[in-house]
């Protein structure tokens, strides 16, 4: 077996048991619905307290917790995730149908948050305490502050509402649209989650930078007489992109999970706003296969972030 | 670090005070003047039930501070518990408790709390307790790796040697050393808990209407963004100026930025 099935294989045993946790800790807390997932119909006076006891026998919620969390576990692990409770279609294909519009929003938001990453990040530390430094400090400082649903009405109020230059919501005119008006669509959101992001990273990013120029070979490859770019691109960056790739794919992996407050603000019809009209609508079977195909999701990303580092940093074993 | 300080300090007083610093309070219905933008009346204007936003910002305050430093005390406490108790110990104990540190890592946090909001429908006590009890992971991860590196070190076993407890040495010999540490991750945990109860009202499973906070605010500003835009500004800009302050400070803590500001 190669190096990487290797790695890849015992990556995914590891992952296991912690995937178990997180399940049994969402199957618990679904639970712990005073009533139980039936609480819906105690309000309803078409429904009989023994409509909802041959209910409770006929869905399996009278057998003891563990036998309900054994049952739902193997059935989930099959790829039998059950039926939505809003509108009675398979969870799975709810899911999927709503897959492409996220993953849309997310591809363009990464690569424009590490477009401004990069540039800002490396800088400030090469002009450390410099004007480009403190602006950059001041950007980031308010970025990682803001509540990102209120960067998102603020933008709304500015751009659809008072200037009327892009739509407010959704990612198509209803009735579709052609390329142009779906990028107006996309600038929005993607211009939250890519200053949100970037906020984050270059923070992070000018650090490591740092650290990493104050290092004796920094001054031996640069006494070398390499140039100063050369330095700071090859030898430093390199270096420093470590820490940055592994905080990348946590947020990425959150964020294929759904962008959920973005996603809301904007209508945006991908993941994070099926989460919310779940949660409106109490669909836990939803809920809890979104909850655990991200928490799926953050574990497979850290492998390839691990993979990665290794790939970007020779001295960093495969293991 | 004195200027953040200064807003901080201010905040937790007006909102204290909030019957003195409020004009009105925050529930009065004046049905003459709804939605009124800003004035020398209504600083920051009116709803829709004529209720007036600065006197339920100031009110609003009150909840959000909490919620941001309680949960953070909350996850402070779990988090020097839980990092201290693996740190300390190490061996099984030390990868039982940081795999699951690490599993909760995993779960997105908002959606897990909303989640948990939906279905406990908490009161404002719950609710600092539930967004605390999803933040101690970053803290525990801090202090574990602190005592990891002073457990071996020579005043550890001077301390044992001269007959001090387990828990002497923890509390006493290695937190005080693990201090800065803590209290960065502890700002941290104040602007995240600003953060996560205002966005869980924004989606309204956090702070239940009448009573007010900024990020129920929020929610009832986000159906009038057309006509009553200053219903979204006022509140949102406290939370950011609280933020802000907060990460200021802990930055000065953590020694990053110095003489910033």
């Amino acid at each position: 077996m190669s190096v990487l099935a290797r790695f890849v294989a015992r990556r995914c045993l590891q992952a296991l048991p912690l995937l178990l946790v997180v399940s049994m800790l969402v199957f618990l807390l679904i639970h712990a619905a005073p009533g139980g997932p039936l609480a819906i119909y105690l309000a309803n006076p078409n429904v009989r307290p023994a409509d909802i006891e041959r209910l409770r026998r006929a869905l399996g919620l009278d057998r003891p917790l563990w036998q309900q969390y054994w049952t739902w576990l193997w059935a989930f692990a099959h790829g039998d995730w059950g039926y939505s409770f809003s509108d009675g279609r398979p969870v799975a294909v709810r899911i999927v149908e709503r897959l492409p519009a996220t993953l849309e929003l997310v591809a363009v938001s990464l690569t424009c948050a590490l477009a401004l990453t990069m540039p800002a990040g490396i800088l400030a530390a090469v002009r450390r305490g410099g004007w480009f430094d403190r602006a950059v400090a001041i950007a980031s400082g308010a970025g990682v502050s803001l509540p990102a649903f209120w960067f998102g009405l603020l933008l709304q109020m500015i751009f659809a509402v008072g200037l009327g230059w892009l739509p407010s919501s959704g990612r198509t005119t209803p009735g579709g649209g052609d390329v142009v008006d779906h990028v107006q669509h996309l600038l929005l959101p993607t211009t939250v989650l890519a200053i949100v992001l970037a906020s984050g990273w270059s923070r992070y990013l000018r650090g490591s930078m740092l650290e990493t120029l104050a290092q004796p070979f920094i001054v031996s490859v640069r006494a070398r007489g390499l140039s100063a770019s050369r330095v700071v691109l090859r030898h430093a960056l390199r270096n420093a992109l470590g820490p940055l790739i592994a905080l990348v794919t946590v947020d990425a992996a959150l964020l294929v999970s759904g962008a959920v407050v973005t996603e809301s603000v904007f209508a945006w019809p991908g993941l994070g706003s099926l989460f919310t009209e779940a949660l409106a609508r109490r669909d836990y079977t939803v809920l809890m296969a979104l909850l655990m195909l991200s928490a799926a999701a953050v574990v497979a990303f850290n492998v390839v972030a691990d993979f990665a580092h290794a790939l970007v940093d020779p001295r960093v074993p495969v293991s | 670090m004195r200027l953040p300080a200064i807003v901080i300090v201010c905040l937790v007083a007006a909102a204290l005070a909030a019957p003195i610093v409020a004009p009105y309070t925050p529930d009065r219905i004046e049905l003459s003047v709804r939605r009124e933008a800003p004035s020398a009346a209504h600083l920051f204007g009116t709803d829709e039930l004529g209720r007036d936003v600065f006197s339920r910002v100031i009110y609003g305050a009150r909840v959000s501070l909490a919620v941001g430093l309680f949960s953070a005390a909350v996850a402070g406490a779990s988090g020097v518990a839980i990092g201290g108790i693996a740190g300390y110990i190490g061996g099984a104990t030390d990868a039982v408790l940081m795999r699951a540190t690490d599993g909760m890592l995993a779960i997105p946090r908002l959606p897990l709390l909303m989640i948990a909001a939906v279905v406990l429908q908490p009161s404002i006590p719950w609710l600092i307790v539930l967004i605390g009890l999803a933040g101690w992971m970053e803290t525990a991860r801090v202090v574990r790796a602190e005592f990891r590196a002073l457990r071996g070190k020579g005043f550890v076993e001077n301390a044992r040697a001269a007959g001090a407890s387990h828990a002497r040495v923890l509390l006493r010999h290695l937190l005080p050393n693990a201090a800065q540490a803590v209290a960065v991750s502890l700002t941290l945990a104040v602007a995240r808990g600003i953060l996560l109860e205002s966005a869980l009202s924004f989606f309204g499973v956090g702070v239940r209407p009448p009573a007010a906070s900024w990020g129920n605010m929020l929610y009832q500003a986000q159906a009038a963004l057309a006509t009553e835009p200053w219903l979204a500004i006022a509140p949102g800009a406290f939370i950011l100026l609280t933020t802000v302050s907060v990460s200021l400070i802990g930055d000065r803590l953590a020694g990053t930025r110095r003489g910033m500001f």
